[in-house]
């Protein structure tokens, strides 16, 4: 199976990602070999298998949801590349 | 002898004893860095000044005859992906190549605590997606013993920098064999611990399910010290559960003599380097003559590991490099006519090639549609990968395995295939998959490379792991080799 180009800029785009043509035609042939290999994994019998998603055996661990100040704001705000007035800025939504 | 050559046992005593001082350490680890970063590049920060201030003041409390600390006076380097306070903190990526963080990650704190001293921040793969570094933003990592070869990856600045005795320890990151691999291909000891050993907060995440962090280090005995210090349940990572911290120490002396080793007949098969199989199997004899019982295990699924974690690994990459997106961190895109182009746009300038197909591939494999033929069933596939470990390790002490199907590639060869590359994780991953902890170590070279092999134990069981690799260690001492650079 090899990705098509309207394929791969469906998956640019959920990603986030804005491509050339150029990676366009690369990505589709270097995911295409990478989903290919995944299909090794219909040789293996899964029915009634349960999934893994965390390996520790832990089940909801909770803390107490208390608020405590880090007096740090101003310093986290800062880390943004485009702040003013300690706030982030940016671009419009629509 | 140059101090930088000690091991942490080394030069805590000799600082203990007054021998050496602790600013003669350092700065003999500092000229190292300095005479070989030229042609190693292992360093993406360096941190002197601030290194021989502390070394100052340890030399005071030496002076004064103060007991020290498990790893004071003792320098090291971290792994760039790991968060220090006002130290910058890059994840090799050019999205990060102005963060400093507000605060220390918690293994940061606890090496600190214990007064380890911070030289510098190590290069690596690109938000450690990469098995050379050479995904690095800001260029490669050389091998310390053939400086035309990667030093594996995603760890690689940590392993040149032990290899090279540039530092006495340094700290990485393992996923999928971060850490085992470069200390396979540099010659050193690495160790992925029991996912959950560690707390990850402050390590900048890649597959959440997967991340550890582990010890880079010249001995098997140091791997044991460092790990001391930074294993431990921790309220700021959820997933470290509360078993208790043994005295590794102790371990170390226990010796190898009635251990079971099994070897999985499925890890020496096709793919693996010939030179590199004969050293596995003289290893194995080495381990029988030392009194340890080995003997041929069925892995079946071990087969399917990698097209597992590369299902898993990008799935949860998609997720966690969501937050990168130009206005809280990195820079967002000059030309971004509204915000969904500062995403795009910055993005598409933020990450490499690597970096946006792990993003691609997980994201097509969580959408609409394949989350069933993919995701869930390599979680499926997952289970039955971690049961055979289980299943092994009921029987077995330890399962022996090489780290590598090869010894380090030269730069520039696997970089225009992804698949290629993918493979040299293939004994690593599986212990990521399961959760389970395993060392790396030198058991030879071949055509003067260094070649690893790797001893696994059941979770939480790093102890075994310790006693059976001290021995093979002390037996052969493989470790005392050092490269010419």
């Amino acid at each position: 199976m090899k990705l098509t180009k309207a394929e791969v800029e469906k998956i640019a785009k959920l990603s986030r990602l804005e491509l050339t043509e150029e990676e366009k035609d690369q990505y589709a042939g270097q995911l295409s070999d990478v989903l290919a290999y995944f299909e090794k994994l219909k040789e293996v019998n899964t029915e009634n298998v349960e999934i893994t998603s965390q390996v520790t055996g832990l089940e909801n661990v909770y803390r107490n949801d208390k608020i405590n100040q880090c007096d740090c704001q101003k310093e986290l705000v800062k880390q943004a590349a485009e702040t003013e007035e300690d706030l982030i800025k940016t671009r419009s939504v629509f | 002898m140059n101090l930088n050559l000690l091991t942490i046992k080394q030069a805590q005593e000799k600082l203990q004893k007054k021998e050496i001082s602790c600013q003669e350490l350092t700065q003999s680890c500092i000229i190292q860095i300095e005479n070989t970063e030229e042609h190693l590049h292992a360093f993406l920060a360096k941190n002197f000044d601030q290194a021989l201030e502390q070394a100052k003041k340890v030399d005071r409390k030496i002076k004064q005859g103060e007991k020290l600390k498990p790893l004071e006076g003792i320098p090291c380097s971290i792994k760039d992906i790991i968060c220090t306070k006002g130290i910058r903190t890059t994840a090799a990526s050019k999205m990060l190549q102005n963060y400093e963080p507000l605060y220390d990650a918690t293994v940061i704190k606890k090496i600190k605590d214990a007064g380890a001293i911070i030289l510098g921040k190590n290069n690596c793969d690109a938000w450690a997606h990469g098995s050379s570094t050479e995904n690095s933003d800001f260029g490669p990592t050389h091998n310390p013993w053939d400086i035309t070869r990667v030093p594996g990856g995603s760890s690689g600045g940590g392993g040149a920098s032990v290899a090279a005795d540039q530092v006495i320890f340094a700290l990485g990151t393992d996923t999928g064999g971060s850490i085992r691999l470069p200390a396979s291909f540099c010659g050193i000891v690495g160790l992925k611990p029991t996912y959950g050993r560690v707390s990850r907060y402050g390590a900048i995440a890649m597959g959440s399910s997967l991340d550890t962090i582990g010890p880079m280090t010249k001995t098997v005995e140091d791997a044991a010290i460092v790990l001391q210090i930074i294993a431990g349940t921790d309220k700021k990572d959820s997933t470290t559960p509360a078993v208790k911290v043994p005295d590794y120490s102790q371990a170390l002396q226990k010796g190898i003599k009635g251990l079971k080793i099994g070897i999985p007949k499925q890890a020496l098969g096709q793919g693996l380097d010939s030179q590199v199989k004969t050293l596995f199997e003289v290893s194995v004899k080495e381990l029988e003559k030392l009194g340890a019982k080995t003997k041929e295990i069925e892995m079946p699924y071990l087969d399917y590991g990698l097209a597992v974690y590369y299902i898993i690994m990008p799935a949860e990459v998609s997720s966690n490099l969501g937050r990168y997106e130009g206005i809280r961190y990195g820079r967002p895109a000059k030309n971004a006519a509204d915000l969904m182009e500062i995403y795009t746009k910055s993005r598409a300038q933020g990450f490499n090639p690597e970096n946006k197909r792990r993003i691609m591939i997980g994201t097509y494999t969580l959408s609409a549609g394949y989350y069933d033929a993919y995701y869930k069933k390599a979680m499926q596939v997952r289970t039955l990968i971690k049961k055979e470990f289980e299943n092994a390790l009921n029987k077995v002490d330890l399962i022996l395995m090489p780290t590598a199907p090869s010894p380090a590639f030269k730069l520039g060869e696997k970089t225009d295939d992804p698949m290629q590359m993918y493979l040299a994780d293939i004994y690593t991953i599986n212990l990521n998959l399961a959760g389970v902890p395993g060392i790396s170590m030198p058991c030879g070279f071949a055509n003067g490379l260094p070649v690893g092999m790797q001893l696994i134990g059941p979770q939480f069981g790093e102890e075994k792991i310790f006693q059976a690799a001290n021995a093979y260690e002390q037996a052969t001492g493989w470790h005392k080799i050092k490269p010419k650079i």
